[in-house]
């Protein structure tokens, strides 16, 4: 079964549990390898547990991961395996998921690292018992006017009655009119009336509107965030702030991410938890909050302080 | 009047409604790296993925971002102030700076395309470094 030259790849620390390993049967990992359980060797106690598979030697070390943590594709079915393991788990015992590919060179050298932080483990595991991550993200929602429609927006209302606040923006005004007149005449003659403003001012006009637009918004999110935190928040036991998502993997008909933050949450308080979160959003249309979970305790498995790890961290992050 | 169609398309899901939970499994691929290379317990492995490597990427995907706001920007700027692109074209002025800021989104896209696959790019490599591996590094020269 191990002919090959493997690995072995970790994927969380697991409470121990009853016919926790039965729970496995058929669960694949990375590579859509087997998974199974490494135990620290002393049979009959409840100790924490490895979640493992066996991977191949070539395909993850150093040299192979560094260029293929480049290809998203291979990153994506990793990352998902890794963390479909994990979720599979923890409809049975409480987890400390790892970090992706965390990977010894064979089974004994993960025991040894097993036993020797299994006092850390334990503790650790007692305090995320019953208790899930929930991810809480609040989008300014995306607006209605994109790039594309400004222009068509602004040809439809040919009137001038904002151009006095344009001036200031535009000293340029008189010379680019006077260019603007003779080819306009020879041109549009017959439908455009000549005191219509360029396109270039109802085009700042609509930007305008839109700028306005956007601060309502970004003051609805500001609303929605102390609501959460007075009626979401006191639900939770530990609250991280994430750094707010940016960047092509999150854009989206969801608009722009202010607001990324996990919560772990009692699971007797879960259904009040998201039923806060609701009452937060009510009466605020510019702005969306989305709620994602039940996770795996992926932002509190750090047996350092939870609430003030990752965000708040003072250090270079720059 | 009362399209009998009507009664059967579901509502648009209105914002005050719960929103629907995805089950995390199937979470956003954003969400899920965010998890899983970004969280969870580090442990030192014999070979592990250092975090800086991570935040190397999402920070060139911030990069870029940023450059195209101010490409926009800009934009909006060259527009204003030359008389080319507000009367002497044919067509649509406002087509035109379209097109512009398209070819310049479409660049700027090529550019972090081309520039992403060869990795250890100077400030990339030393923390490229941050993968270890073996036994031999870690201990075999530790005292």
């Amino acid at each position: 079964m191990n002919g090959e030259p493997g690995l072995t790849y970790v994927y969380a620390v697991a409470a121990g549990a009853p016919r926790l390993d039965e729970s496995l049967t058929g669960l694949r990992g990375v590579g859509d390898a087997p998974v199974t359980l490494l135990d620290p060797g002393r049979s009959g106690s409840p100790a924490p547990v490895f979640v493992v598979s066996r991977v191949p030697a070539g395909e993850w070390r150093e040299e192979a991961l560094r260029s293929r943590f480049e290809d998203l594709g291979w990153l994506e079915d990793t990352a998902r395996a890794h963390h479909d393991v994990i979720q599979a788990l923890t409809e049975h015992t409480t987890v400390l998921p790892l970090r992706l590919a965390t990977l010894y060179q064979d089974d004994d050298r993960a025991r040894a690292a097993l036993r020797g932080q299994q006092a850390a483990f334990s503790a650790r595991l007692a305090l995320l018992a019953r208790h899930a991550e929930y991810g809480v993200k609040v989008y300014i929602a995306a607006e209605a006017a994109t790039a594309d429609d400004i222009p068509a927006e602004a040809r439809a209302q040919p009137t001038a009655p904002a151009v006095d606040g344009i001036r200031a923006e535009a000293p340029a005004q008189p010379t680019a009119s006077a260019v603007d007149d003779p080819h306009g005449e020879g041109r549009a003659h017959s439908t455009a009336p000549t005191d219509a403003p360029s396109p270039g001012r109802a085009y700042l006009r609509a930007r305008r509107a839109q700028h306005h637009a956007r601060e309502d918004r970004y003051l609805q999110a500001r609303q929605a965030a102390d609501r959460i935190a007075a009626i979401a928040a006191p639900l939770a036991t530990h609250t991280v702030r994430h750094p707010a998502q940016t960047g092509p993997l999150t854009r989206g008909e969801n608009g722009e991410n202010v607001l990324n933050e996990a919560y772990l949450v009692p699971d007797e308080k879960a259904e009040a938890f998201r039923m806060a979160l609701d009452e937060a959003g009510q009466g605020l249309p510019g702005i969306r909050i989305e709620v994602t979970g039940p996770w795996a305790p992926y932002s509190f498995a750090m047996s350092s302080a939870p609430a003030a790890d990752t965000a708040d961290r003072p250090d270079s992050r720059s | 009047m009362t399209d009998p169609l009507a009664h059967r398309i579901a509502p648009m899901p209105s914002r005050a409604t719960p929103a629907s939970y995805p089950p995390s499994s199937s979470g956003s691929l954003a969400d899920i790296l965010e998890r899983v290379l970004d969280k969870g317990i580090v442990i030192a492995g014999d070979i592990r993925i250092n975090l800086l490597d991570i935040e190397l990427l999402t920070i060139k995907l911030r990069i870029l971002i940023a450059s195209v706001d101010k490409a926009k920007e800009m934009g909006i700027d060259w527009w204003e102030h030359d008389p080319s692109l507000s009367s002497r074209h044919s067509g649509d002025p406002l087509a035109e700076e379209n097109r512009r800021l398209r070819a310049e989104v479409e660049a700027l896209r090529r550019e972090r395309l081309d520039a992403a696959p060869q990795s250890p790019a100077e400030g990339d490599a030393e923390r490229h470094e941050g993968i270890r591996s073996g036994d031999a590094t870690r201990e075999g020269r530790a005292s």
